[in-house]
C-alpha cells in the first residue's frame, strides 16, 4: 500500500512547490485535463494492488478464522490430536468475566490460566449485554452476547501474566472490566486446578444469579465445583428456575410452534431475582413475562407460579405448522395436573 | 417532589426536580455559563431592536442562501458544544491514571463520549455539509432556489429542533450513556431505563425527518432545475457530488428513521425487536444502523470531495484533471458505500466468507477514492497554484487523507480488525477522514465561498493561523492514539492502570489544546474580517476567478440569485462565459416570480419538538399535542395560497443598475 501513498504524498508536496504562482519557469496548461495513459494508470495500478490485496485478505481471513479449529500450535509444532483442547467457557458479565472449565468441573471470576502449547476452544456468551473477549497477547478479539455463542481458537506459547479486557463499551463499569491471563506449564496449571478445587465454593444456579448482578472492579474469586448444564443455561438465558430455555422454544418453533394456545405459557414473571424488574421495562408494554419451561414437575414446583395455570399438557395433534388444528379446536388443553405426574418433556433437553 | 400526586404526574410525566442536576457541579457551571450567554445575546438582539430582522429576513425566509448560512451558524454553534465535550475527555484520559479517577464520574464521562459523537456527527458534520449544498448548488446550476423553498425551511428548524433536544438533555435529565450509536440491549428499556436513550432517539428522529425532507429537495432541485444547456455532464463536480450524497441521505436515511423507531417500540410497548429474549435480535440493529450509518460517512465525505475539486481547480488556473472519471468514480463510490457496512463488526462472529467479501469490497471502495486523489494531483500538476487559504486547507487534506486511507484500508483486512477493532487505531482512523477530510474541506469551502455570500473575503492572516493551529493539533491529537491503539488501548476507557500509557494521552490533550486554538483563531478571523470588511471588500462577485455560475451573479447575490437565467455551453460555464467575452445584459429586465417567506416551518418544528420532548419525559398530553399540532398546521398550511409574489421589474432593473455602477467604479 506504500507503494501508492508515498508517491502521491511525494507528488503532491512536489507539485504543491513546483507549480506555485511564483514559480514563472513552471509550465503552465490551463487546457489540459486529460490524459488516457495517465487515466488507465491511475485506476489500474490501484486496482492491481486491490486484488492482490484482495486475494491475501480472502486467504488470510480464512486460514485466521476464529472459528477453525488449530492446525498448529507453534510455527513448528502440529497439533496433537490426542490432546483434547481446553475447553472455556466464557461469560460476559455486568461487569466482569465468568470462566467456566467444564472439563475440570471448576470456574473463576476475572482470572483465567492456559497450559502452554495446548489448543483452546473458546465458547463465549454474555449475560446482559455486548462485551468484546480480548486477550492481546493471545489472539484476536471476539464479541461476547447474550444468548448467542461465539467461538474462538487459541494456543498460549508463551508463559507469564496478561490482561485480557473487554474491547467493547457495555455500561459504567466497563473501565474495570478486565481479568488476569495467564500461561502455565502443564505443572503449574495442574496446581493452579487443585487449588481451585480445594479452595473454592460450589456455583450453581443460584449463586450464578447473584453472582450477575451488576458489580464494578470485581476482584478473582474461583469455584471448586459447578453446575454443569449453567453455561447451556446461560446460553439459553434460563438461568431463572422455571423459565424456558431458548433453545426449547426454537426446538418447539421449528416443528410449528404452540400455535395461539402457546401464549398461555407467557407469564408475568414474579421471581425474587429479576433483572428486568431490577432496571426498566416498557411504559406501555406488558408487564415483564416469561416462557415458563416445560420441562418437570419437580423443577416447576420451584418456581413461585401456581402450577394450575402454569402447567400445559399437550395430547395429540402433531406438532406440525400446517397440520396445526385451528386454536379454538385445539387439543391443547389446560388442565391441573397432580404433583406426581411426570409432564410430557417437548424439548430436546 | 415532596408528594407523588396524580396531576403533577400526569402534567410532568417522569419529570421531577431530581431530573435536574443541581448536584453535579460541572454541569451547574456549564449551565450558569450558558445562561449568561444566552441572556446578553437576547439582550443585545432587543437592545439593537434586531428581533423584527431575525424574524422576517432570516427565520422565516425561504431563500436557500439564508437557509444555508443558518445551517452553517448552526453546525459552528454545535461544534462549540461537541468540542467542549472532546476536550472533556481528553483531560479526563490524561489525567485518569495512577489510581486516580479523573475527575468524570462514569455516569458522566460515558454521556460525554455518546454527546461528542452524536453532534459531531449530526449537528455538525451535517449541517455543516448541508448548509454549504444548500448555499452553493442552487447558485451553481443557474436556478433561483431550491425545488420546494418551504420545505427547504422546514428541514432547517428539525435540524434545529434535534439539536435543541441534545441541548435539553444536559440541563433537563441526562443523555444516553450507550456511545454514539446506542446498541442494544444495552439501549433496551431493561437496561438503560431512564431518559437518556429516548433523548438520543427523539433528538435524531426529529432531526432525521429534516435531513430526508432536504435530500429530497436537493434531488429535485438538481434534476429539475438546471439552467437551458447544463446537460449532467456539464454539472459542475460540486453539484455532481451534492447529487450522489442527496441520493445516499434519501435511501439511507429512512432505515436509520425506521430502527430508531423499532427501537421506540421495544422501549414503549414492550416489542422484541432487539432484545435477548423472546426471539429479539440485537445483531439485527447492529445491521440496520450501519446499513445507515456507513453510507452516512459517505454523504459527509462526498461534497466535500466536491469542494476540493473545485478549489483545486480554482486555484491552479485550470480546468479539473479527468472530470468524467471524477463523475464515475463519484457514482461508483455511492454505489459501492452501501455494500460494506459489514466491515464495522467483523468481530461479531459473521465467518470468514463473509468477513472477507465485506474487507474485499471496502479495500475496492479505495480505488475511486483514489483515483480522485490522482485527479486533483494532475490538476495541480502543470498549474499556476494560488495559495489562499481554501488551497491551503486542500494541500493539508491532500496530505493527510491518505493517512486516514491508509488506515482504513488496513482496518478492512478482517484478521486485522480482529487486532484494532473498537481500539484508539479505529478511533484515530475516523478522526482522520472526518477532521483531516471533512472538516478541512468544509474550511476551504467556508473561505473559499464566504466572499460570495457576505462580499467581502475572510482576513487571510487570522486563517492562516488556524489553518496552522489545526492541522497541528490534530497531528498531535491524533498520531499518539494511532499508537496507543497498536499497543492494544481500547476506545471509551475512562480509567487506566498502566502508567506508560499516560505521555500519550498527555500529548494528545495537549493536540485538542492546539484544536482549541484553531477553533478560537477561526472565530477571531470571522470577527476581524467583519470589522475590516470594507478593505476586504469584493465588488467583482468573482474574486477567486471561478469557474462555475456562483461566481457570475454580484457577492453577496442578489435574493433572486440571476437577473437573466444564464443559458450553458460549456463545462466550467462561467469560465467559458468569461474566455467568450461576456457582457452582462444592462437592460430589458422582467419582474422575477419569488416565493414568500412563511413561520410555518418554524412552528411546525417547535411543535415537533414538544411532541419529542413529551415522548422523552412521558408527558403523553404534550406528546399528543406536539403531534396533532404538526399534522394540523401542515394541513392549514396547504390551504395558503398567498406563497408566491413577484419582484417587479423596476426593482430588478435597479438592482442591477446598482452592480453595473460599482463595476464601473472598479474598472
Amino acid at each position: 500500500m506504500l507503494l501508492i501513498i508515498l508517491p502521491v504524498m511525494g507528488f503532491t508536496a512536489w507539485f504543491a512547490w513546483h507549480y506555485r504562482g511564483s514559480n514563472s519557469r513552471a509550465r503552465y496548461e490551463p487546457e489540459w485535463d486529460h490524459s488516457t495513459k495517465l487515466e488507465l494508470l491511475i485506476w489500474g495500478a490501484p486496482l492491481l494492488i486491490i486484488i492482490c490485496l484482495g486475494a491475501l485478505t480472502w486467504m488470510g481471513t480464512h486460514l485466521l478464522d476464529p472459528y477453525r479449529a488449530l492446525a498448529r500450535t507453534a510455527a513448528t509444532n502440529n497439533a496433537d490430536v490426542a490432546v483434547p483442547p481446553l475447553e472455556v467457557d466464557v461469560v460476559a458479565l455486568d461487569w466482569k468475566w465468568l470462566f467456566i472449565l467444564p472439563q475440570y468441573g471448576v470456574a473463576t471470576v476475572n482470572d483465567l490460566a492456559a497450559p502452554l502449547d495446548r489448543p483452546i476452544d473458546f465458547h463465549i456468551t454474555a449475560s446482559s449485554v455486548m462485551n468484546s473477549f480480548y486477550i492481546p497477547a493471545l489472539a484476536g478479539q471476539i464479541y461476547a452476547m447474550p444468548g448467542m455463542e461465539t467461538k474462538l481458537h487459541a494456543v498460549m506459547n508463551t508463559a507469564g501474566t496478561f490482561e485480557g479486557i473487554s474491547a467493547n463499551y457495555s455500561g459504567a463499569g466497563f473501565s474495570g472490566m478486565h481479568f488476569r491471563f495467564r500461561g502455565l506449564s502443564q505443572p503449574d496449571f495442574d496446581n493452579w486446578i487443585a487449588d481451585l478445587k480445594k479452595s473454592g465454593g460450589a456455583l450453581g444456579r443460584s449463586q450464578y444469579l447473584e453472582l450477575e448482578t451488576p458489580t464494578e472492579n470485581e476482584p478473582i474469586h474461583a469455584y471448586g465445583t459447578v453446575d454443569p448444564l449453567l453455561y447451556k443455561a446461560i446460553l439459553n438465558l434460563c438461568v431463572e428456575p422455571g423459565k424456558m430455555c431458548s433453545s426449547d422454544m426454537m426446538a418447539i418453533d421449528v416443528r410449528g410452534g404452540l400455535g395461539l394456545e402457546g401464549v398461555n405459557a407467557v407469564l408475568p414473571r414474579e421471581l425474587a431475582y429479576d433483572k428486568y424488574v431490577r432496571r426498566g421495562s416498557a411504559v406501555f408494554g406488558p408487564a415483564p413475562q416469561y416462557v415458563v419451561g416445560i420441562c418437570s414437575v419437580a423443577e416447576l414446583g420451584n418456581t413461585s407460579t401456581s402450577p394450575a395455570v402454569a402447567v400445559t399438557q399437550i395430547q395429540g395433534a402433531p406438532l406440525l405448522g400446517a397440520g396445526l388444528r385451528p386454536p379454538f379446536r385445539s387439543a391443547i388443553h389446560e388442565t391441573a395436573i397432580p404433583a406426581d405426574a411426570p409432564a410430557r418433556r417437548t424439548s430436546n433437553s | 417532589m415532596p408528594e407523588e400526586s396524580p396531576l403533577l404526574h400526569f402534567i410532568f410525566g417522569r419529570l421531577t426536580l431530581d431530573s435536574l442536576p443541581l448536584h453535579e457541579p460541572i454541569v451547574v457551571a456549564t449551565f450558569a455559563v450558558v445562561a449568561l450567554g444566552a441572556i446578553a445575546v437576547f439582550a443585545a438582539i432587543t437592545y439593537f431592536r434586531l428581533w423584527g430582522y431575525l424574524w422576517h429576513e432570516w427565520f422565516t425566509s425561504v431563500d436557500h442562501k439564508k437557509i444555508g448560512i443558518m445551517y452553517m451558524v448552526l453546525g459552528l454553534v454545535m461544534l462549540l458544544r461537541g468540542f467542549s465535550d472532546a476536550i472533556m475527555m481528553r483531560l479526563q484520559q490524561a489525567i485518569a491514571f495512577n489510581g486516580s479517577q479523573g475527575y468524570l464520574p462514569a455516569h458522566h464521562y460515558d454521556q460525554v463520549f455518546t454527546a461528542h459523537g452524536v453532534i459531531m456527527i449530526f449537528f455538525v458534520a451535517m449541517p455543516f455539509v448541508t448548509g454549504l449544498m444548500n448555499f452553493v448548488v442552487p447558485l451553481q446550476i443557474g436556478a433561483r432556489d431550491v425545488s420546494f423553498p418551504f420545505l427547504n425551511n422546514f428541514s432547517f428548524w428539525m435540524t434545529v429542533g434535534g439539536a435543541i433536544l441534545v441541548m435539553m438533555s444536559l440541563f433537563v435529565g441526562e443523555f444516553a450513556r450507550t456511545g454514539w450509536l446506542a446498541y442494544p440491549p444495552l439501549s433496551d428499556i431493561a437496561y438503560s431505563p431512564d431518559e437518556g436513550v429516548d433523548y438520543y432517539i427523539w433528538a435524531l428522529q426529529v432531526a432525521g425527518i429534516g435531513t430526508t425532507l432536504s435530500g429530497i429537495n436537493l434531488i429535485a432541485t438538481i434534476v429539475k432545475m438546471r439552467a437551458p444547456g447544463m446537460t449532467m455532464m456539464r454539472l459542475p463536480i460540486f453539484t455532481w457530488t451534492a447529487l450522489c450524497t442527496n441520493i445516499l441521505i434519501v435511501a439511507a436515511f429512512p432505515v436509520l428513521t425506521a430502527v430508531l423507531a423499532l427501537l421506540a417500540l421495544d422501549r414503549y410497548v414492550g416489542t422484541n425487536f432487539f432484545t435477548n429474549d423472546f426471539g429479539g435480535s440485537p445483531m439485527m440493529y447492529v445491521n440496520l444502523i450501519w446499513i445507515w450509518g456507513h453510507p452516512e460517512v459517505y454523504i459527509l465525505i462526498l461534497p466535500i470531495f466536491g469542494v476540493f475539486s473545485e478549489v483545486t481547480s480554482t486555484f491552479s488556473g485550470k480546468r479539473l484533471f479527468g472530470y468524467t472519471s471524477m463523475v464515475y468514480a463519484t457514482v461508483v463510490i455511492t454505489i459501492l458505500s452501501y455494500l460494506v457496512w459489514l466491515h464495522h463488526f467483523f468481530t461479531m462472529g459473521s465467518g470468514a466468507s463473509v468477513n472477507s467479501f465485506f474487507g474485499i469490497t471496502t479495500m475496492i471502495i479505495s480505488i475511486p477514492t483514489g483515483a480522485k486523489m490522482f485527479n486533483w494531483l494532475f490538476t495541480m500538476y502543470r498549474g499556476r497554484i494560488r495559495y489562499e487559504l481554501p488551497m491551503l486547507w486542500t494541500v493539508a487534506f491532500m496530505l493527510t487523507f491518505v493517512i486516514g486511507g491508509m488506515s482504513g484500508v488496513l482496518l478492512a483486512v478482517p484478521p486485522a480488525d480482529f487486532v484494532l477493532h473498537n481500539s484508539l487505531f479505529l478511533v484515530a482512523h475516523f478522526h482522520n477522514v472526518i477532521i483531516g477530510g471533512v472538516l478541512f474541506g468544509l474550511f476551504a469551502g467556508i473561505a473559499y465561498w464566504w466572499p460570495k455570500a457576505f462580499g467581502f473575503r475572510l482576513d487571510p492572516f487570522w486563517g492562516r493561523i488556524s489553518f496552522g493551529f489545526w492541522v497541528a493539533g490534530f497531528y498531535l491529537a491524533f498520531m499518539p492514539l494511532y499508537v496507543l491503539g497498536l499497543m492494544g488501548v481500547t476506545r471509551r476507557l475512562r480509567v487506566f492502570d498502566d502508567p506508560s500509557l499516560q505521555v500519550w494521552f498527555v500529548l494528545a490533550a495537549i493536540g485538542a489544546a492546539l484544536i482549541a486554538c484553531g477553533i478560537l483563531a477561526f472565530l477571531i478571523q470571522i470577527g476581524v474580517s467583519i470589522r475590516n470588511r470594507h478593505a476586504l471588500v469584493d465588488t467583482t462577485g468573482d474574486p477567486w476567478d471561478g469557474h462555475t455560475l456562483e461566481w457570475s451573479t454580484s457577492s453577496p447575490p442578489p435574493e433572486y440569485n440571476f437577473a437573466f437565467t444564464p443559458v450553458v455551453h460549456d463545462l466550467d460555464a462561467w469560465w467559458d462565459m468569461k474566455r467568450r467575452g461576456y457582457q452582462r445584459p444592462l437592460s430589458g429586465f422582467n419582474s422575477i416570480h419569488m416565493p414568500k417567506n412563511t413561520p410555518t416551518g418554524l412552528i411546525m418544528a417547535v411543535l415537533a419538538v414538544a411532541c419529542g420532548f413529551g415522548l422523552i419525559w412521558y408527558m403523553w398530553w404534550l406528546a399528543a399535542l406536539g403531534f396533532v399540532g404538526v399534522i394540523a398546521v401542515a394541513l392549514v398550511h396547504t390551504f395558503n395560497y398567498h406563497r408566491d409574489f413577484d419582484i417587479p421589474a423596476g426593482t430588478v432593473a435597479r438592482v442591477e443598475g446598482e452592480r453595473t455602477q460599482l463595476l464601473a467604479s472598479e474598472a
